[in-house]
């Protein structure tokens, strides 16, 4: 065996040929390594060709800016921007006093700032909670009025992004930590507890949320006693907070049965108690796991919010509709949906970008 | 035949004590009559073939797993259904396991320093102090602030080792701790064990390192079937085993 030891001489670095690398090699491997996906790719070419350039001229080059009259519109070959010049407020505030306008604009600035501020970890503090409670009371008062020689406006004047923002993050705030407690009693060793939560969870979930909404709204007041009312914005909210702590129960749940047993026997063998074993090594390895659905679940209630029209509640989406039946802007859909959707997916892009980063953030340390 | 179960060792003070116990796994039988007496400081290396219950007696000696039949008395405490007696004896048992079990959302020093604070309610401080002279004695302060993930397996179950340790049990017990470790790492795990059998420390060790059990243990238990098959201290247990089955599973472990 010895004599076939050998040696050699280490050799100097080679460039690699031309065409694997720089643009050429970046072409040749990924646009047109194989007949099929040299096929592909000029199929999609020609797909973006004549689908880009109609598209651009009926946004920008063809359409209609500023402050023009209906009939100008209809005598553009493109997008009729002036319609949402003129309703651009409606959409985002709905029925809210025109003049009073600046105060749910002021609210929305308020907490989408806070939101966002609250993203960056440099700011996961304690007085972060207190700046939050205090902001809500801000935002309450300013939707509500009353005090401080604001003008009363009640909560059937609310609409547009704000009253879409405002039923999406209170009903998560609230559904969340609900859902959480139904995931643990699923799981509960308590069969009374886990026939209750079992049960909660399934007839919540066959059922769809226009039903739930309508129960909120027409059922609901007859159980209540006589004289006593709840006021509909709340009866909307409630509805989707069961609707979605129903999800969220089953996405936690998901993540509480990745959490391997060694750990809960880890934790009972250290002598924790359930609620110090759940709260400190369970969840917050289970939670962890369900980020990408339970991010999946907040992205579809956002949008499902849009659904608290048929109770009369005009949200952006309500509101942009109801733009659409003035007699003089009759039939500028396209552009309503159009900006609806951009609204939209501004929020829900951000909520998925967000998700992703935090999902690498939690798993620096238990990343191998 | 000084070797067979019923001879419980006269020992004065056992601080564990089973009696006539029995475990089934739905139908399944795993421990039948298990009678056994542990003195305070005494080291036992629980052997035997898989599904023979081994584990199953130690993991029912900290109420990890129910018996069903018969009573188990640690330190004085007898295991009931009675969660509070369940906490007292975990409080004083120490678990180490063959998957190391640490929690990989927290730093080493966070493993260490989480159940004396949360169960024993030390303060902060001294439950650092503590832990990092535990992984003093592990002998690896240098990795406090890393997470289990980044360490080597051998590394990980030490970790585990000062992680029980630092709830100051009276008792440790050890469930097949080097059996997912890679042979180079078995020794670094088996020399804290042994250090921890010097300054005498309650043990029951489920092994098959039969090198460990001839240096540390003072009693060597083989189980096969559910059963305790024979006991010795570890001369006589190698040299002179006394039923067919003890020496067909030592000719087999020992023959490699």
């Amino acid at each position: 065996m010895a004599d076939q030891a050998q040696h050699r001489a280490i050799e100097p670095d080679d460039r690699p040929p031309a065409f694997s690398v720089g643009a050429v090699g970046w072409l040749r491997t990924n646009l047109f390594s194989t007949w099929y996906n040299t096929g592909l790719t000029v199929l999609i070419l020609y797909g973006l060709y004549s689908l880009v350039p109609p598209m651009v001229n009926w946004l920008f080059l063809d359409a209609t800016w500023g402050d023009l009259p209906a009939e100008a519109c209809r005598e553009a070959a493109g997008a009729c921007w002036s319609f949402i010049h003129e309703w651009w407020r409606f959409i985002l505030f709905g029925y809210f006093p025109y003049d009073d306008q600046w105060r749910p604009a002021l609210a929305l600035f308020l907490a989408i700032g806070l939101l966002v501020v609250s993203c960056n970890r440099m700011f996961w503090r304690l007085w972060l909670v207190y700046v939050w409670l205090a902001s809500l009371v801000v935002i309450g008062v300013l939707m509500s009025g009353g005090v401080l020689g604001l003008t009363p406006v009640s909560t059937r004047q609310w609409g547009g992004l704000p009253l879409t923002l405002g039923l999406s993050f209170v009903g998560l705030l609230v559904a969340f930590p609900m859902g959480v407690v139904l995931a643990l009693g699923r799981r509960s060793s308590m069969p009374t507890v886990r026939a209750v939560c079992v049960t909660y969870i399934e007839l919540i979930r066959g059922v769809p949320l226009i039903t739930v909404l309508f129960m909120a709204s027409v059922m609901f007041p007859l159980f209540m006693p006589q004289g006593v009312t709840i006021d509909n914005l709340l009866r909307a909210q409630i509805g989707m907070i069961l609707f979605a702590a129903a999800y969220l129960a089953e996405v936690v749940r998901g993540g509480l049965q990745a959490v391997p047993r060694g750990q809960y026997e880890a934790a009972d063998s250290l002598g924790l108690t359930y609620w110090q074993k759940t709260a400190l090594i369970i969840l917050p390895q289970a939670l962890r796991i369900s980020i990408p659905p339970i991010v999946n679940t907040f992205i579809g209630f956002f949008k499902d919010t849009s659904l608290v029209i048929i109770v009369g509640l005009i949200d952006l989406l309500g509101a942009a509709k109801t733009a659409l039946t003035s007699p003089e802007w009759r039939g500028f859909y396209r552009e309503a949906y159009f900006t609806v959707a951009v609204i939209y997916f501004v929020f829900c892009y951000g909520m998925s970008k967000y998700s992703q980063w935090l999902e690498k953030y939690v798993n620096v340390g238990t990343r191998r | 035949m000084a070797s067979v179960s019923e001879t419980v060792e006269a020992g004065a003070d056992p601080v564990i004590l089973l009696d006539n116990v029995n475990k089934w796994f739905g139908e399944f039988h795993v421990l039948k009559n298990i009678n056994l007496s542990v003195d305070r400081g005494e080291k036992i290396v629980i052997c035997g073939p898989s599904g023979s219950g081994k584990s199953t007696i130690i993991r029912c000696i900290n109420a990890l797993e129910e018996h069903q039949r018969g009573s188990i008395i640690v330190d004085g405490i007898r295991l009931t259904h009675d969660l509070k007696h369940i906490d007292a004896i975990r409080r004083e048992v120490g678990m180490v396991f063959q998957q190391f079990n640490l929690f990989p959302h927290l730093t080493v020093l966070e493993n260490l320093t989480l159940a004396p604070r949360w169960v024993r309610k030390v303060p902060r401080k001294e439950a650092e102090e503590t832990a990092m002279s535990l992984l003093e004695r592990v002998k690896i302060p240098e990795q406090a602030d890393k997470y289990p993930g980044q360490l080597s397996g051998g590394q990980q179950q030490r970790v585990a080792i000062a992680r029980s340790l630092c709830m100051r049990p009276k008792i440790m017990l050890f469930d097949e701790p080097t059996s997912a470790l890679d042979p180079e790492m078995i020794k670094e795990v088996l020399d804290v064990m042994i250090e921890l059998a010097r300054e005498g420390m309650t043990m029951l060790v489920v092994t098959h390192e039969m090198g460990f059990a001839r240096t540390v243990a003072n009693r060597i238990i083989f189980m096969d079937g559910g059963q305790i098959v024979e006991q010795n201290e570890p001369e006589q247990f190698f040299n002179n085993p006394q039923s067919e089955r003890t020496k067909l599973f030592l000719s087999q472990i020992l023959s490699h």
